[in-house]
């Protein structure tokens, strides 16, 4: 279309009868009250930004935390609501035009991701594991991010005690794209909430303020490789486009369902293209899977757990993974149940390769945060284990896995972030050689957290591992069950040789000490310990739960 | 009335647990607390008793269902109690005898500093027996049974600091273990059989002989082992002679009224298993008359008056499990013997105690001698128990053992005959055994010695206290054989539990009678004879090839540790190098290779971002691939 043609175009709708025309377009209809968790945790991250901009430096750091914390508390009461209102049940439907589903899992995965996050927001704000900087109380992250590492400024800037409060509205944005990300009813939502909380997320991955370059190199590697999967997500969006002529999750279904034969004539070609479908299909499908760590797209999450900030760590850790699972599910129970008997082998073999990459290699680590990648892995291999059993059951298992695990996870991160020398955390195990006599307290909470990632009953490991292995069993995947199990014996080796280091070994001489933290972290890690004692020992309730939210909206 | 039940065992139990978590604040009373809550225990057993007796028979089963213990959907075990007349009897006995020996525990125990200790587990053992006697199914049975083996190992091993004595209480520990194996499997053979373990339906259906023969003489022969455990039959019998290192009144308790009676108590309240296999039945009475005549021999050759007294009790209860193994023939006679033998036996234990007491606790015969004239109390109330327990006419023992004699012959055939010819064996030669206890005892010249440390023994009466429980059970001993003989009153009262029948006895009643005076002169003038006329030797003489097979309980315990204790060992030997050589070796294996692949998949990590992408780009080409390749296969 010529520059002219486009000039006339709008020349003319502005005089022509076509004004009429457009004058008749909708406005879209948004149901404010359904979608009220995220528009809290976007408008508060918003606020976040104009604080950054007007309040004073002095204060920021307390206007940000409160801001933060009730905008998290208030988005769980508003899901709380929703659910309480049969929102997830009964009165599940598509809001937003089609663009926002919001029924029983969404819901459950908003208030695990709400509730996590929560409480990952009180190790952000953590400020009293390091000592004092200049009279000043630091937290985990930079006095100044845009400083160079070693540079004059950004001595100077620890000396002037800046800190990068920037991280309140940073994690409130990731976790607002979290929120919209296992409700997306569409592939462009998906791909849009996909990318609000990958952004905030690479970002805050370099802020860390010891260790600085290891944090900066994390979150480059984790930019560059997770710019590649987008894009093979965003094509994988374009071939089912053209694979169906459109992006909304009911019409892709009813298209591979055959229920719609033809919906727009210029795309007569491509419509229908099995090829396109299962490209397009698999390209998506592996856009998650590195959001989820699974083997073979696991390779950035020893790298980035390692080098970003502890806190940052254990908050992605544990949110991303339900955000993504909780995609995953949407796309391949709602848009893809007519495509089962293609993927499910696929999938399959990667379930496979993921719960035995991740505990075969996590025996040899010697760092206790690549240690805990690496279990992540294995425990998302666990987690597709549940997505594979194609049942009911299957659903309520993985969105009860999830719950658990992502308390597990920010607790197990909390944890380390308290054990610390000279440097900063001591993350080597070597050095954690005798912590349990010299703090046997938070040697046992680890060793708690670290019962319940092998599975051993009365801990909420079990319960979640129980669940899902039975309905993977049941769903007919009895040998990845068997493998399931065998990589669950392999991943308890290393578990409790942790265990077996902090209890039964002498501790060194210049180990590193205990910081005792403020209430903030002691929360999380409480909240942690309670949530996986209580699921361990009475998970029917939460299985019930879980239960009652297992059905999608279509 | 039947409410009470649950207290018979509550009493004691109660007693147990104050006395043991007590501490040291009760040190004062806690023997007294004890020895009344046990003759609580007692009180009740006599109310229910007279109540029990104002019914007519058939409506003497009192049956009291406390709580549910492990509802589960096919398995469902209740704690509740069943006191029926066999039931009654045990109780009577447990308690009564039990409470005599507490009292005479209060002397006999009171220079020692753990006495309320003492007194706690005097408790749990009654409280446990009670259990057993009580429960209506075998599990609950079970928890007594379990419960009177940790007792006894309290007790006999509570003088602990001597080696001797921890060592005792491991052995019956052990060998108990090996008869409790044989109830455990029992009761899983009947849940897998009958689907229950309760008593009326098992003995029902092994009426009916439900399960085939094979299973019921399978059953049969488990429970036998379990008795042979606790009862110290033969082939589990060795551990009863070391459990002499107990105090006496431990010995009083473990062998007249609680743990050796439990043997009995199973296979008389099981006789209906036992009654549908004649084969478990053989064993059965080969198991008693076996060790009817190795526990007698032991008795013979033993210079520790408490050995010799353990010998003594094998040799009696041998003759309890024969009668019991004659089925309907005996039950009757096995039990009346047993609660005859537990007035004598109780009644010789507390007076060997007493003599012990008086001689600086010294055991060996050899250097007692002429103490009738010391402790007059003891001397008779001993005297009236030795004359009960070889039967002398009018006494406990000569009814109840005549009667099993009797009943042996009337088991008919060449079995019968030699059963009764065993029987009367065994007659003779504890006629022989105790004569020379009492002989060695009680007169001759008096041969006590100085100890090492220059103390001459000052042999005297021991304090009322002891002679009042000793004197008590003498009364039992002599009159309690005639009471329940004349005019069948014990066969009556027990008959519609156990059922009876008289067999057909090839010699008349009177015949018996007459043989059994006859051996019994004849075992007396034996024992007279050697050590009545002579002077004893107070270094015991070498003696035969037998006298020293029979010091060493006839090789018992070397034929354990040859067969057993060798064998195990090789045992253990051989599955050790296997388990370090094979599994090892795999599970070794195992890691080692798990952890090279760990090493060498390590490597992939490089940590160069181009790496990564290159491996996502590989791996999405191969979803790719494979999806396409799902859909062209």
């Amino acid at each position: 279309m010529s520059a002219a043609a486009v000039h006339s175009l709008w020349t003319t709708a502005a005089t022509s009868p076509l004004k009429e025309q457009i004058s008749k377009i909708d406005a879209p209809k948004i149901e404010y009250g359904q979608l009220s968790p995220t528009l809290i945790v976007i408008g508060a991250a918003v606020l976040g930004v104009l604080v950054e901009a007007f309040v004073p430096r002095k204060s920021r750091y307390y206007v940000q935390v409160f801001l933060a914390v009730v905008a998290l508390a208030a988005a769980f009461a508003a899901v709380v609501g929703l659910a309480a209102g049969g929102d997830g049940t009964t009165k599940a439907h598509i809001a937003a035009m089609g663009a926002i589903a919001v029924d029983g899992p969404a819901l459950f995965l908003q208030g695990v991701i709400l509730l996590t996050g929560l409480v990952a927001i009180f190790t952000f704000a953590e400020r009293r594991l390091d000592p004092e900087a200049h009279g000043n109380r630091v937290d985990s992250f930079a006095a100044q991010a845009a400083s160079v590492p070693g540079s004059d400024s950004e001595k100077a800037a620890v000396k002037a005690g800046f800190t990068t409060t920037e991280v309140f509205p940073l994690a409130l944005f990731a976790i607002g794209g979290m929120l919209v990300f296992p409700s997306a009813n569409d592939l462009l939502t998906l791909f849009i909430a996909l990318e609000v909380f990958s952004l905030p997320l690479y970002l805050l991955c370099a802020v860390a303020r010891r260790k600085r370059l290891m944090s900066q190199e994390a979150a480059v590697k984790y930019f560059l490789l997770g710019a590649f999967a987008s894009a093979f997500t965003l094509f994988g969006i374009a071939l089912l486009y053209g694979y169906a002529g459109s992006v909304s999750y009911a019409t892709i279904a009813d298209v591979v369902d055959g229920s719609i034969q033809n919906i727009d004539p210029a795309l007569a070609d491509t419509m229908g293209n099995d090829a396109l479908l299962l490209i397009g299909v698999a390209m998506v499908v592996m856009g998650l899977l590195f959001k989820v760590g699974a083997v073979p797209f696991h390779m950035w999450t020893p790298d980035v757990y390692q080098g970003a900030p502890t806190p940052v760590t254990g908050f992605m850790a544990a949110a991303t993974k339900v955000a993504a699972f909780g995609a995953l599910l949407r796309l391949l129970y709602v848009v893809l149940p007519g495509l089962r008997w293609d993927w499910r082998p696929v999938m399959w073999a990667i379930a496979i390769i993921t719960m035995l990459g991740g505990a075969i290699v996590a025996i040899t680590q010697t760092d206790i945060k690549r240690l805990l990648a690496y279990s992540s892995i294995a425990h998302a291999g666990f987690i597709l284990a549940g997505v594979i059993a194609t049942t009911p059951d299957g659903i309520s298992a993985v969105l009860f896995y999830l719950g658990a695990y992502s308390f597990v996870t920010v607790g197990a991160f909390a944890v380390v972030t308290l054990v610390r020398d000279a440097g900063g955390e001591a993350t080597h195990l070597s050095k954690w050689a005798g912590l349990g006599r010299r703090s046997p307290l938070v040697a046992a909470v680890f060793a708690v957290f670290l019962l319940a990632f092998a599975g051993i009953p009365l801990t909420s490991g079990f319960a979640g591992k129980f669940a899902v292995f039975k309905a993977a069993a049941e769903g007919g995947a009895g040998a990845l069950v068997v493998v399931g199990v065998i990589s669950s014996a392999i991943a308890a080796f290393f578990y409790i040789r942790v265990i077996v280091l902090m209890f039964f070994s002498e501790p060194k001489a210049d180990g590193p000490t205990v910081a005792v933290p403020s209430p903030l972290t002691m929360t999380t890690i409480a909240v942690g310990v309670a949530v996986t004692v209580v699921l361990g020992l009475a998970p029917q309730y939460f299985l019930d739960l879980a239960n009652q939210a297992s059905v999608f909206v279509r | 009335m039947e409410n009470l039940i649950a207290l018979l065992v509550a009493a004691p139990l109660l007693g147990a647990a104050v006395l043991l978590c007590g501490g040291r604040r009760l040190d004062r009373v806690g023997h007294l607390l004890g020895t009344l809550l046990s003759a609580a225990s007692f009180v009740i057993g006599v109310l229910l008793f007279t109540d029990m007796l104002g019914k007519s028979a058939d409506d003497r089963t009192f049956t009291q269902h406390l709580f549910s213990w492990i509802p589960v959907e096919g398995f469902q075990a209740d704690v509740s109690f069943q006191l029926d007349q066999l039931s009654m009897t045990f109780v009577l006995l447990i308690s009564g005898v039990g409470t005599l020996i507490h009292i005479y525990s209060i002397g006999y125990m009171e220079h020692d500093e753990r006495r309320r200790r003492f007194f706690g587990y005097l408790n749990l053992f009654l409280a446990a027996m009670l259990l057993l006697v009580l429960a209506d199914n075998y599990l609950l049975l079970y928890v007594g049974w379990e419960g009177v083996g940790l007792a006894s190992y309290l007790l006999i091993g509570f003088w602990q600091h001597k080696p001797s004595a921890a060592t005792a209480a491991k052995k019956a520990f052990l060998v108990n273990r090996v008869g409790d194996m044989g109830l455990s499997i029992a009761i899983m053979l009947m849940f897998t059989t009958f689907g229950t373990f309760a008593f009326a339906p098992v003995l029902k259906a092994a009426e009916e002989h439900q399960g085939g023969g094979a299973t019921l003489t399978g059953i049969a022969l488990m429970l036998l082992l379990a008795a042979c455990g606790k009862s110290a039959q033969v082939p589990l019998q060795s551990w009863l002679g070391d459990a002499m290192e107990g105090p006496t009144p431990v010995s009083a308790l473990i062998h007249a009224a609680t743990m050796v009676t439990a043997g009995v108590y199973l296979i008389v309240r099981s006789g209906a298993v036992f009654n549908a296999s004649p084969d478990a039945q053989l064993v059965v009475v080969i198991v008693g008359s076996v060790t009817l005549l190795f526990g007698a021999i032991v008795g013979c050759a033993k210079d520790d008056i408490k050995k010799a007294l353990a010998g003594s009790t094998m040799s009696q209860i041998g003759y309890m499990v024969l009668a019991a193994g004659l089925g309907p023939i005996g039950y009757v006679f096995a039990i009346m013997h047993l609660v005859t033998h537990g007035f004598f036996k109780a009644g010789l234990f507390l007076g060997a105690g007493s003599v012990m007491h008086g001689m600086n606790d010294e055991v060996d015969m050899r250097k007692y001698g002429a103490l009738r004239k010391y402790m007059p109390v003891t001397f008779v109330t001993f005297g009236l128990g030795y004359l009960a327990i070889i039967g002398f006419p009018g006494l406990s023992g000569f009814f109840s053992k005549d009667k099993i004699i009797e009943a042996a012959f009337a088991k008919g055939g060449t079995e019968g005959w030699i059963l009764g010819s065993v029987a009367l064996l065994g007659a003779a030669i504890t006629a022989y055994y105790m004569t020379r206890v009492m002989i060695m005892t009680f007169f001759g010249e008096k041969r006590w010695q100085p100890d090492a440390e220059g103390h001459e023994p000052h042999p005297h009466e021991s304090p009322k206290s002891m002679t009042i429980p000793m004197i008590v059970l003498a009364f039992g001993s002599v009159f309690a054989g005639g009471f329940f003989s004349i005019g069948d009153r014990f066969l009556h009262w027990l008959e519609p539990v156990t059922e009876h029948s008289h067999g057909n006895a090839p010699i008349s009643a009177t015949t018996v009678t007459a043989a059994t005076m006859v051996v019994l002169v004849i075992g007396v003038v034996l024992a007279y004879l050697q050590y009545g006329r002579r002077p004893v030797p107070v270094a015991a003489p070498r003696g035969s090839l037998l006298t020293r097979a029979a010091r060493r309980d006839l090789l018992q315990d070397d034929f354990n540790h040859v067969v057993l204790v060798r064998g195990g060992e090789h045992l253990t030997r051989s599955l050790v190098y296997v388990d370090h050589t094979l599994v090892d070796g795999v599970v070794n294996g195992t890691a080692a290779s798990v952890g090279g692949l760990s090493g060498r998949l390590r490597k992939l990590q490089n940590g160069y971002a181009r790496s990564y992408a290159v491996s996502m780009f590989g791996g999405a080409a191969l979803i790719v691939a494979a999806t396409l390749l799902m859909r062209a296969v």
